[in-house]
C-alpha cells in the first residue's frame, strides 16, 4: 500500500454508507411516531416494543448468515411454526417438561439447520429448492403428526421467556427476558461476523472458488450459516410460542419478512456484501413500521400492501444511490 | 444435453403410475379409473398453467413469487365482471388477461428498469395484490354463469376441458421457445445476459415478456378456478401454494433454476409428477398432510439427482 | 477511409478516460492499438462498436457520421466486435451463438435449416469445415471458440471487425490459426482494429500502429517504420533497461518439492524437482497439462498414481486447505474468477487465506500491521486498503494476490500465468517480485503461455505436452526449443 494511500476517515464513512440509508429510513419513521406518539419513548413501551419485534430480528439475524453465504433459507417459517406445535404437544401442559423439551426445540432446530447445509452443499441443491422442499416437508410432518389441528398446550414456564421480565428495575419497571435474549442473539451475530469466521464467510459468498483456493473449507461455512439459521429459528419459536397461542400459523410467511429485513438492510441477495447489523436494523425497521402503520389506524389487511411498497422502494432507491 | 434431464422426470412419473397403479390395485381401488383420471388431470391443469408461465421466467434467469396473488385477484376479477351473467364472460376474460398482463409488465419494469433483484420485485408485487385482497375481500365474490364453469366441467371421454387447456398453452409455449427468435433470446438472456446484449439481443424487452407471458399464464390459471368454484376466491392462489410449487414443477422437470438451460416438456412432465403422487395418495387414502412430506423429499431428491448426473457428465469431459 | 473515429472523449463518474483521441482504419488494413492498461484502448473500442456513447467526437463509417445507440446498431452498420473475454452461451449450438440476435426466420419461425446451413458456409470460408454447427459451443476448445466468435462476426458481414486481445487465452500454436484468419479477413477488403499486449503479434499483422497513454493520443506508426523498443518507449513514456531480472547466481538448494511418475487423468508419470531458489519454468501448449499440474500439486485436483514429496518426506495433498497449511501457495490463471473476492476490500482480499487457515480470537490487529507492511512492499497503488478490489488495475490486483499467499510465507510458490493482462510497468514489478522469492529461498513454478517470459524468467524449463513432460531446457533457450519440444516437432 502505498503511503498516501491510508485514509482511516476514508474507511469509516465507507462502513457507514452500508447502513446508512436503512439508519435513515429508520430515523425518519421514528421520528413520525415522536410526533405521532411521544409515549411511545416511554422506557417501558420502548422495551414492549422490543420485546415484540425481537423475534423477527433474531430471525433476521440467523437469514443473514445464510444470505451472505450465497443462499437462502425458506425453511425457517415453517421451522418456527413445527417448533412450537411440536412444543405444545411434548409438554402438554406439564411444567417439568419444559427445559427438555425447550433443549429439545434447539436441538430441533440445528437439526433442521444441518440437513439443509448438508443437502445444499453436498447434494448440490441449490439451497432454494432444498429449504423450499423442507419447508413443504415440515409443514407436511407437522400436520400429519397433530392431526391437522395444534394439540397440547405450552406451560407458563415456557411462556416466561416471551411474556415476562425480570421486574422492579427502576425506571424501567420490567426488563423483558425477550429483550434479554435478543441482545445476547444480537451480541453473538456481530461478535462473529467482526471475527475470522465472519470475513470470511464473506468471502465465501463473494466468491466460493477463491476463497476455497485460499484454503477456506467453503462448505463447512455453508453449513454452519444454516446451523445458525436454524438455531436462531428455534430461539424465536420459543419467544413466539411464549407470546401468543399455538398455532399453525404462527410462523407463516416469516421467512418471507426475515428476508425482506435483511434485504431491507442492504443486504444483497447472493452473498458477499452487508452487514449484520444492516440485517437487525432492517427487521426493527419493519417492526416500527408495522407499529406505525397500527398507530394511523391502517386495516391490519393493508399491511402487506405497504410492506410490499417499502421494500420494492427502498431496494429501488438503494440501487440508483449507488449507481 | 437438457434432453436427459427432461426425459429424468418422465422415468419418474412412469415409475410412479406403475408401482403406484400396482398399490391402488392391491388396496382394492383403480387409479386409472374415469374418475381418479379425471381428479388427477384436472389437479394437473391449474398447477400446469402457472408452471409454465413460471417456465419462461426461469429459463431467462428470473423467477417470480407474485403468481399465488395474481390467481387469486384474477379469479376475483373474473367472477365479479361477469357476475353470473353470459354477455360479460369475453369482457371479463379480457379484463383479467389486461390486469394480468399488466402486473407482469410491473414486475418485468421493477427488474429491468430499477434493476430490483426479482425475488424481491415480484414478493413485493405479490405483498401488494395480497394487502388489496385481504383489505377489500373477506371471502369469496362475484358469480360466473353455467356457461363459463364448462370450462373447469366439461370434460371429452376422460379428458377435462382444462387439460387440454393446458395442453394448448404448453404446444404453443414449446413452439415459442424452441422455434422463434423470442424463445431463443429467452434461453440467450437466462444463459448469460451479458452476451446476449453484446450479441444485439435487447435483454431487458426479453425479460419484461417473460413476465409478462408468466403472469397471463397466471391469469388463465385464475379464470380456470372461478369456472371451477364458481366464485372469484381471494385466498386460492396463497393456500393452494401456486407460487412456490409452480417452481418446484420447473425445477422437477430439468430447468436450471439459474436459467438458460430446460424447457416446457419437463415442466409438463413435473407437473404430471407432483399430480400422480397427490392422485396415488389420494386413492390410497394416506393421510393427505403426508403428501407434502412426500412431495418435499421427491422435489430435492429429483434436483439431488441432477446435480449429480451433472457433475458425473463434467467428470467425464 | 473505411471508418474514422476523431476528437473522441469519454468520462465515467467524472474521470475522463478518454480525450480527444481519433484514428483511421483503411479497408484491408490490420491496424494495432497499444496501450498499458488504463490506457483507454477497450473504452475507445467500446464506443467503437456501441457498447458506450462518446461525450464528445465523431464517428465516420465511409466518410458518413455515426451515431450508434446500442451494439445493435453498430452491428447494422457493419462494425463487429470480438471480445477480450469469450461471448459465447456454453449450453446452445454453434448455429444458435453465430446467429443470437439475428435469428433467420421463415413465416415468422426460426429456419434452423437456414441456420445451420449458413453457418456451415461461413465456417468453410475460413477453412474451418471440421466445426458442425450443431455441435455445443461449451463442448470446443478454446481456439475453435474463438473462431465462432470470428464467424459470428463475420456472419454480419461485418467491414470492421475490432479484435480486443483475441489470444489473450490462446496458446502459441493456436495464435497460428488467427493469423491466418486474419490474413484472410484482410484479403476480402475487412478492416481490422487489432488491441494486444502481445508486441509480437502487433509486429506480424499490422501495418500502423497507434499508441494510446492515460486517455490521450500518443501517436500513430508506420509498423514497418518503427521498432518494439521505440514502440514501448511510446507506451510508458521512457525506456525500460531490463525486461526481465537477473537470474539465480547462487546454486539451488534441496529439492523442496519433488514428484515422481505421479499422474492423474490429464497427467500422466510426471518427475518433476522444484529447488529452493529457483524459477522453474513450464511451458507447454493450452492442453497439455500445465494448469493440471499446479492444481493437482495444489490439491485441486489430486494426483491418483505417484508419489509426492515435499522437504523429502511424502505428502498426499487433500485440499487446496491441506496444500497451503503444508506452505504451498498457488496465483491462479484468472484473477477475477479464481482469486479475489472482487466486491470485498484490499485488505480483506490480502487477509483472506489467513483468515481462512488460522482463524484467532488474539492478535488480529498485530495481523493487520503485519499484511499493511506486506501491501506497502509489493506496492499496491489503491485509494485505501478499504477501497474494493475490483476497482484496482490488474497488476494491483494480482500484488494484492502475492501480499494474501506472502502472509502465509510458503515455501513453495505455483504461478499460472502471473502477468496475463497487465500492462508492461507493472509487469516488470512482478518478474522482480518472483525473483525476490526465490532469491530468499522459496521453490518457484511458473507457467506461461508467453514464450519471451518463460525464457526470460525461468532458471529451468519443463515442457509439457499430453499430460506428460516432453523435455526440459536450460536457462535461457531459443524460442524455437521450446516450441519444438511442445508441439514435438522438434523430436
Amino acid at each position: 500500500m502505498t503511503a498516501e494511500a491510508t485514509l482511516p476517515s476514508r474507511w469509516r464513512f465507507g462502513r457507514l454508507t452500508g447502513i446508512g440509508p436503512i439508519l435513515a429510513l429508520l430515523a425518519v419513521l421514528l421520528m413520525v411516531i415522536a410526533i405521532r406518539q411521544p409515549s411511545f419513548y416511554d422506557p417501558p413501551s420502548l422495551l414492549a416494543f422490543l420485546k415484540r419485534a425481537a423475534p423477527l430480528v433474531i430471525l433476521a439475524a440467523g437469514q443473514y448468515f445464510v444470505i451472505v453465504a450465497g443462499d437462502f433459507d425458506l425453511s425457517v417459517g415453517s421451522l418456527v411454526t413445527a417448533e412450537v406445535v411440536i412444543a405444545a404437544r411434548l409438554i402438554d401442559g406439564d411444567p417439568a417438561m419444559t427445559w427438555p423439551v425447550v433443549a429439545l426445540m434447539i436441538g430441533f432446530g440445528l437439526m433442521v439447520g444441518l440437513a439443509n447445509g448438508l443437502i445444499t452443499t453436498a447434494l448440490r441443491v441449490p439451497s432454494f429448492i432444498t429449504t423450499l422442499g423442507m419447508y413443504l416437508i415440515l409443514v407436511g410432518a407437522v400436520y400429519t403428526w397433530t392431526g391437522g389441528s395444534p394439540r397440547g398446550a405450552l406451560t407458563e414456564e415456557f411462556r416466561l421467556l416471551g411474556r415476562r421480565g425480570i421486574e422492579g428495575i427502576p425506571f424501567l419497571q420490567q426488563l423483558p427476558y425477550a429483550v434479554l435474549v435478543l441482545a445476547g442473539i444480537a451480541t453473538i451475530a456481530v461478535v462473529l461476523m467482526r471475527s475470522d469466521f465472519g470475513k470470511v464467510l464473506l468471502a465465501v459468498g463473494g466468491n466460493p472458488r477463491a476463497a476455497a483456493l485460499s484454503g477456506a473449507r467453503v462448505n463447512l461455512m455453508r453449513v454452519i450459516a444454516f446451523l445458525i439459521s436454524g438455531l436462531f429459528a428455534a430461539v424465536a419459536a420459543v419467544l413466539l410460542g411464549g407470546f401468543g397461542g399455538v398455532s399453525f400459523q404462527v410462523g407463516a410467511g416469516l421467512e418471507f419478512t426475515a428476508i425482506t429485513a435483511v434485504v431491507l438492510g442492504g443486504v444483497v441477495l447472493g452473498g458477499g456484501r452487508g452487514s449484520v447489523i444492516g440485517a437487525m436494523l432492517g427487521a426493527v425497521t419493519l417492526e416500527v413500521l408495522f407499529t406505525l402503520l397500527n398507530l394511523f389506524g391502517v386495516s391490519g389487511a393493508l399491511k402487506s400492501a405497504v410492506q410490499g411498497l417499502i421494500i420494492i422502494a427502498a431496494v429501488a432507491i438503494g440501487r440508483t444511490r449507488r449507481n | 444435453m437438457s434432453g436427459m434431464r427432461e426425459r429424468g422426470v418422465w422415468v419418474a412419473l412412469a415409475a410412479t403410475l406403475t408401482i403406484g397403479g400396482l398399490l391402488v390395485y392391491a388396496d382394492g381401488g383403480a387409479l386409472f379409473g374415469q374418475s381418479s383420471t379425471v381428479s388427477m388431470l384436472q389437479r394437473a391443469a391449474g398447477l400446469g398453467i402457472v408452471a409454465i408461465g413460471q417456465t419462461f421466467a426461469i429459463l431467462a434467469g428470473s423467477l417470480d413469487l407474485s403468481v399465488g396473488f395474481v390467481i387469486s385477484l384474477t379469479s376475483l376479477i373474473a367472477a365479479e365482471t361477469m357476475a353470473g351473467s353470459n354477455g360479460m364472460v369475453a369482457p371479463a376474460i379480457l379484463a383479467v388477461l389486461a390486469v394480468s398482463a399488466g402486473i407482469g409488465l410491473v414486475n418485468g419494469l421493477l427488474i429491468t428498469k430499477l434493476r430490483i433483484n426479482a425475488f424481491i420485485a415480484t414478493l413485493g408485487v405479490g405483498l401488494v395484490i395480497k394487502g388489496y385482497l385481504e383489505h377489500g375481500y373477506a371471502g369469496p365474490a362475484g358469480s360466473v354463469p353455467a356457461s363459463f364453469q364448462r370450462l373447469g366441467y366439461d370434460r371429452i371421454g376422460p379428458i377435462p376441458m382444462s387439460f387440454l387447456l393446458m395442453v394448448a398453452v404448453a404446444v404453443v409455449s414449446w413452439v415459442v421457445l424452441k422455434r422463434t427468435r423470442f424463445g431463443h433470446h429467452v434461453l440467450a438472456v437466462g444463459g448469460d445476459v451479458d452476451v446476449a446484449r453484446l450479441s444485439g439481443v435487447r435483454t431487458d424487452r426479453v425479460l419484461i415478456r417473460t413476465h409478462v407471458i408468466c403472469s397471463l399464464c397466471a391469469g388463465i390459471a385464475g379464470l380456470y378456478l372461478a369456472s371451477r368454484l364458481g366464485a372469484g376466491a381471494p385466498r386460492v392462489g396463497a393456500e393452494g401454494g401456486y407460487d412456490l410449487e409452480s417452481i418446484a414443477a420447473v425445477v422437477l422437470g430439468g430447468t436450471v433454476l439459474a436459467g438458460g438451460r430446460g424447457g416446457v416438456a419437463g415442466t409438463v412432465g413435473g407437473v404430471a409428477l407432483l399430480a400422480a403422487i397427490d392422485s396415488v395418495f389420494n386413492q390410497l387414502a394416506i393421510d393427505p398432510f403426508f403428501k407434502q412430506v412426500v412431495r418435499g423429499t421427491v422435489i430435492i431428491a429429483a434436483v439431488a439427482v441432477y446435480a449429480l448426473r451433472l457433475r458425473r457428465k463434467e467428470a467425464l469431459a | 477511409m473505411l471508418l474514422e473515429l476523431n476528437g473522441i472523449s469519454k468520462s465515467f463518474l467524472g474521470v475522463r478516460v478518454l480525450d480527444g483521441v481519433g484514428l483511421q482504419v483503411r479497408a484491408g488494413e490490420v491496424h494495432a492499438v497499444v496501450g498499458e492498461n488504463g490506457a483507454g484502448k477497450s473504452t475507445l473500442m467500446k464506443i467503437a462498436s456501441g457498447a458506450h456513447q462518446p461525450d464528445a467526437g465523431m464517428i465516420h463509417l465511409d466518410g458518413d457520421p455515426v451515431s450508434f445507440r446500442d451494439p445493435r446498431q453498430a452491428q447494422a452498420a457493419g462494425i463487429g466486435i470480438i471480445h477480450q473475454e469469450f461471448n459465447l452461451l456454453p449450453e446452445r449450438t454453434v448455429a444458435q451463438n453465430v446467429f443470437l440476435g439475428r435469428e433467420p426466420t421463415r413465416r415468422g419461425l426460426v429456419d434452423l435449416r437456414a441456420m445451420h446451413e449458413r453457418t456451415e458456409e461461413l465456417l468453410a470460408s475460413v477453412g474451418q469445415e471440421g466445426i458442425s454447427p450443431q455441435a455445443t459451443a461449451g463442448t470446443l476448445g478454446v481456439a475453435r471458440q474463438q473462431v465462432v466468435e470470428i464467424v459470428k462476426a463475420l456472419s454480419l458481414d461485418a467491414r470492421v471487425l475490432i479484435m480486443d486481445e483475441p489470444t489473450a487465452s490462446l496458446a502459441d500454436h493456436e495464435v497460428e490459426l488467427l493469423y491466418a484468419l486474419v490474413r484472410r479477413l484482410q484479403e476480402r477488403g475487412i478492416g481490422i482494429l487489432y488491441v494486444s499486449h502481445r508486441l509480437k503479434e502487433v509486429f506480424d499483422l499490422s501495418s500502423r500502429i497507434t499508441v494510446l497513454k492515460d486517455g490521450k493520443l500518443v501517436t500513430t506508426l508506420d509498423t514497418a517504420a518503427t521498432s518494439p523498443e521505440a514502440l514501448v518507449r511510446h507506451m510508458v513514456g521512457r525506456e525500460l533497461a531490463h525486461y526481465y531480472p537477473p537470474r539465480a547466481t547462487a546454486t539451488p538448494g534441496p529439492a523442496r518439492l519433488a514428484l515422481k511418475a505421479a499422474g492423474n487423468r490429464k497427467l500422466h508419470a510426471i518427475d518433476l524437482e522444484l529447488r529452493a531458489g529457483e524459477v522453474v519454468g513450464i511451458g507447454g501448449l493450452q492442453g497439455s497439462g500445465r494448469s493440471s499440474l499446479a492444481r493437482a500439486i495444489f490439491g485441486v485436483n489430486r494426483f491418483s498414481t505417484g508419489e509426492m514429496f515435499l522437504d523429502g518426506s511424502p505428502l498426499h495433498v487433500r485440499s487446496p486447505r491441506h496444500a497451503v497449511r503444508a506452505g504451498i501457495a498457488y496465483v491462479t490463471e484468472d484473477r477475477k474468477a479464481e482469486g479475489l473476492v472482487l466486491g470485498q476490500s484490499v485488505l480483506d482480499n490480502a487477509m483472506l487465506a489467513l483468515r481462512a487457515v488460522t482463524p484467532t480470537v488474539a492478535g488480529r490487529a498485530a495481523r493487520a500491521v503485519g499484511i499493511r507492511e506486506l501491501l506497502a512492499g509489493v506496492q499496491v497503488h489503491a485509494a485505501g486498503e478499504r477501497q474494493e478490489v475490483r476497482f484496482l488495475s490488474g497488476g494491483n490486483q494480482q500484488k494484492v494476490i502475492l501480499a494474501r499467499w506472502l502472509a502465509m510465507k510458503p515455501r513453495i510458490l505455483l504461478f499460472d500465468e502471473p502477468t496475463r493482462g497487465i500492462d508492461v510497468g507493472a509487469k516488470a514489478a512482478i518478474h522482480d517480485l518472483i525473483r525476490r522469492l526465490a532469491d530468499d529461498g522459496a521453490a518457484v513454478l511458473m507457467i506461461s503461455s508467453e514464450l519471451p517470459e518463460l525464457i526470460g524468467m525461468s532458471d529451468r524449463i519443463v515442457v509439457l505436452r499430453d499430460g506428460r513432460v516432453a523435455g526440459e531446457l536450460p536457462a535461457g533457450p531459443p524460442e524455437e526449443s521450446v516450441v519444438g519440444l511442445a508441439t514435438g516437432a522438434g523430436s
